[in-house]
């Protein structure tokens, strides 16, 4: 049975695993395969301002409006107030939730100065004072923040280290779900070793600051009872709390849609086998500056927005406004896009955060807009950001979350022209489904674009190389010139092209004259033989008539010799009644 | 046990020394806590003194207001500035210092 209701964040613990409590902070349910162990202690340390307390806070916060579990928090620095100020830029309304009885916070102040200790003594009223808190609102998780404050506080250390094991043996008991801050120490986790009572589950918390860019990482140290995401996770403190980034899904799972999508350029469409890209696929464009790189990839934005498709356009070097102007110079009018709600830019600086922060916007704007197509122009705009590394592993994680998302991606990148054509800057071919790379063709005293596929996963692609045009009505594509003298663009390829016509039209000519003289020569013969035929007739005529003249002469001469004989044989044997008058008549002729 | 504390607790109502144990049940330590603070009591400051006994287990709601987190504690309210004892007070000394009682004595000799 295919369940109806999809809860995607919540991710099921195994059978056999230890029953989680989820956080509900973007990301770390994820890692933890579920949540902190629940019902029992979970160490989160790090060093002076990483996030520990916020972290805290926010599995409160969220544990009480998500999870419907409600939480006390012992602070043992802040007080309820500057708690409340500080995560009230989070967007949490500590106010609220104490007034709806699903929060509590209670301040321990230990002013060392203030406190004698002479003799025997134990953290009961500690106990008491988180068990009223617990029982007041029938809270299910726990923050102690930090109770390191009670090792500066207190001298009794071996009372101090007892009383802590047993408060977290309290907690297990009461089967609260807590975290437990420390501060990072010198060699340990933990200033006062906290982590030797908290086994379960130990998170650590870090922040570097890289080339003046602050980036903030997680990394799960033990969790006892669980798998869980091992390496080191970046983390953002955002205006609605925090957001770890799950790197990478860890296997490639992503289904592949053979559903295509249109370049917006149809000659592009028909270079691709006549439909466009793959639907999902991430398609990278590099190219030098000024190949057309942006007003190829908004043609596809555009192109998307025509078909009703949301767009997002991540632009790291050019303001929206700018890139609108840009457009409408080639005939696009991507402010009515955006009018509409299809189109979305997100223009930043890449220095003004760092890469994680990058990326979790990315995320989060997709999440909100919804697109399926996405530009990012240009992805190196991010190598300003982080060390290439880290880039090539932001890009990663960018890529694979898009392709999960079945969002169609384009990438630019601006390559170096000092470096070999075929190699983007941060090496993130391998990465990308396909490939365009436009180039510069320098000739005859003017540069020209063109463009070819250099790679298309799965796609039938040509092979050839196309001009490429930037007119006041979007791109072109023409077919280069590929004569005898090598690959012609630009003007070469237009005069090319006209002395190509004007010999054809040569041909032309050359062609029909030849025709017209042929049919002369027919015209002369047929006349020729015309005139023949006639004198053929004539003379057969005429030889007709000797013919028949000779035949009547032959037949005449007969005829005479006949009745010579005739004469001759009556005058022998005259009849005897009429002799007299024949013969009479004989002789008068 | 609990009568023999609350009749010591209403002794002085107005004294100049007002001191809050915080106890939470008859604990051993609680009880040697009382023992010994009524002890330095008697002794450094007789009839100038009012012992309030609270236990937590009863009133666990009190113990947010004097910031108590360790039992069991001595709160010295009055005379100004406030001071805290944690533990038995089982060293006199340490309880004389505590509660400035030491200097005090020390100036005045």
């Amino acid at each position: 049975m295919t369940s109806k209701k999809i809860k995607p964040k919540t991710i099921k613990a195994r059978v056999g695993e230890l029953p989680k409590c989820p956080t509900g902070i973007h990301g770390l349910d994820e890692i933890t395969l579920g949540g902190l162990p629940r019902g029992r202690p979970t160490l989160v340390c790090g060093e002076a301002g990483c996030g520990k307390t916020l972290l805290g806070m926010e599995f409160l916060v969220r544990g009480a409006l998500e999870f419907n579990e409600p939480g006390v928090c012992i602070s043992f620095e802040e007080t309820a107030d500057e708690l409340a100020s500080n995560v009230g830029s989070l967007g949490f309304d500590l106010t609220a939730l104490i007034a709806n009885k699903k929060l509590v916070i209670d301040h321990i102040f230990i002013e060392r100065n203030l406190i004698d200790e002479t003799g025997d003594y134990d953290l009961e009223a500690l106990f008491v004072r988180l068990a009223y808190a617990v029982d007041a609102i029938g809270a299910k998780r726990v923050l102690l923040d930090s109770v390191e404050a009670l090792f500066d506080g207190l001298e009794n250390r071996p009372v101090l280290r007892a009383e802590l094991r047993r408060l977290f043996r309290w907690l297990k008991d009461r089967n609260l779900s807590t975290i437990v801050t420390g501060e990072r120490g010198q060699s340990t986790l933990t200033r006062y070793g906290l982590e030797e009572y908290l086994s379960d589950c130990v998170i650590l918390l870090d922040h570097q600051v890289t080339e003046t860019v602050l980036t903030r990482r997680l990394r799960v140290v033990k969790y006892r009872g669980s798998t869980h995401g091992m390496n080191e996770y970046p983390f953002l403190i955002e205006e609605d709390g925090i957001s770890v980034l799950p790197v990478t899904s860890i296997d490639l799972k992503y289904s592949s849609s053979s559903e295509r999508v249109s370049t917006g350029v149809p000659a592009l469409d028909s270079m691709f086998g006549g439909s466009g890209y793959f639907r999902g696929s991430s398609i990278l464009i590099s190219g030098t500056a000024g190949t057309g790189k942006s007003s190829l990839s908004a043609h596809f934005a555009a192109a998307a927005c025509a078909r009703g498709e949301r767009c997002v356009i991540f632009s790291f070097e050019e303001s929206a406004d700018q890139i609108m102007r840009n457009m409408r110079s080639i005939g696009f009018d991507l402010k009515h896009w955006m009018d509409k709600g299809l189109l979305h830019f997100h223009s930043v600086r890449p220095t003004t955060f760092g890469l994680e922060m990058h990326l979790v916007k990315i995320h989060k704007i997709i999440k909100e807009f919804n697109p399926s197509i996405v530009v990012v122009d240009p992805v190196t705009g991010l190598l300003h950001a982080g060390t290439s590394f880290e880039t090539r592993s932001i890009l990663l994680r960018l890529i694979d979350f898009l392709k999960e998302k079945q969002i169609t991606a384009v990438l630019t990148t601006l390559t170096d022209g000092s470096l070999a054509q075929e190699q983007t800057q941060i090496d993130i071919s391998s990465l990308v489904d396909t490939w365009l790379l436009l180039r510069d063709i320098e000739s005859g005293g003017e540069r020209n674009r063109t463009i070819y596929i250099l790679k298309a996963r799965g796609l039938a692609h040509s092979n050839q190389i196309r001009e490429f045009l930037l007119t006041n009505h979007g791109v072109e594509l023409r077919e280069v010139y590929l004569g005898e003298v090598g690959v012609l663009t630009g003007s070469a390829r237009v005069t090319q092209e006209a002395k190509d016509a004007s010999a054809a039209i040569l041909g032309h000519q050359e062609i029909e004259r030849k025709q017209l003289l042929l049919l002369r020569k027919r015209k002369v013969l047929d006349a020729q033989i015309a005139a023949l035929q006639l004198e053929l007739e004539t003379e057969e005529q005429e030889s007709q008539q000797l013919i028949a003249q000779e035949k009547l002469k032959l037949v005449k001469s007969e005829r005479d010799q006949g009745e010579m004989a005739d004469s001759r044989f009556v005058k022998k044997a005259i009849p005897v009644i009429n002799g007299s008058t024949l013969a009479a008549r004989g002789r008068r002729k | 046990m609990q009568p023999k504390l609350k009749r010591i607790t209403q002794k002085v109502p107005t004294a100049k020394w007002q001191l809050r144990l915080y106890v939470a049940g008859q604990t051993t330590k609680s009880l040697q806590a009382f023992a010994n603070l009524k002890r330095i009591c008697e002794e450094h400051l007789p009839g100038e003194y009012h012992i309030e006994i609270v236990d937590l287990l009863e009133n666990p709601q009190l113990a947010k207001g004097d910031q108590i987190f360790a039992l069991p504690t001595l709160v010295r309210r009055l005379p100004e500035p406030m001071r805290k004892i944690i533990g038995d007070l089982s060293n006199t000394e340490k309880v004389l210092v505590g509660l400035d009682l030491k200097s005090h004595q020390s100036s005045l000799a």
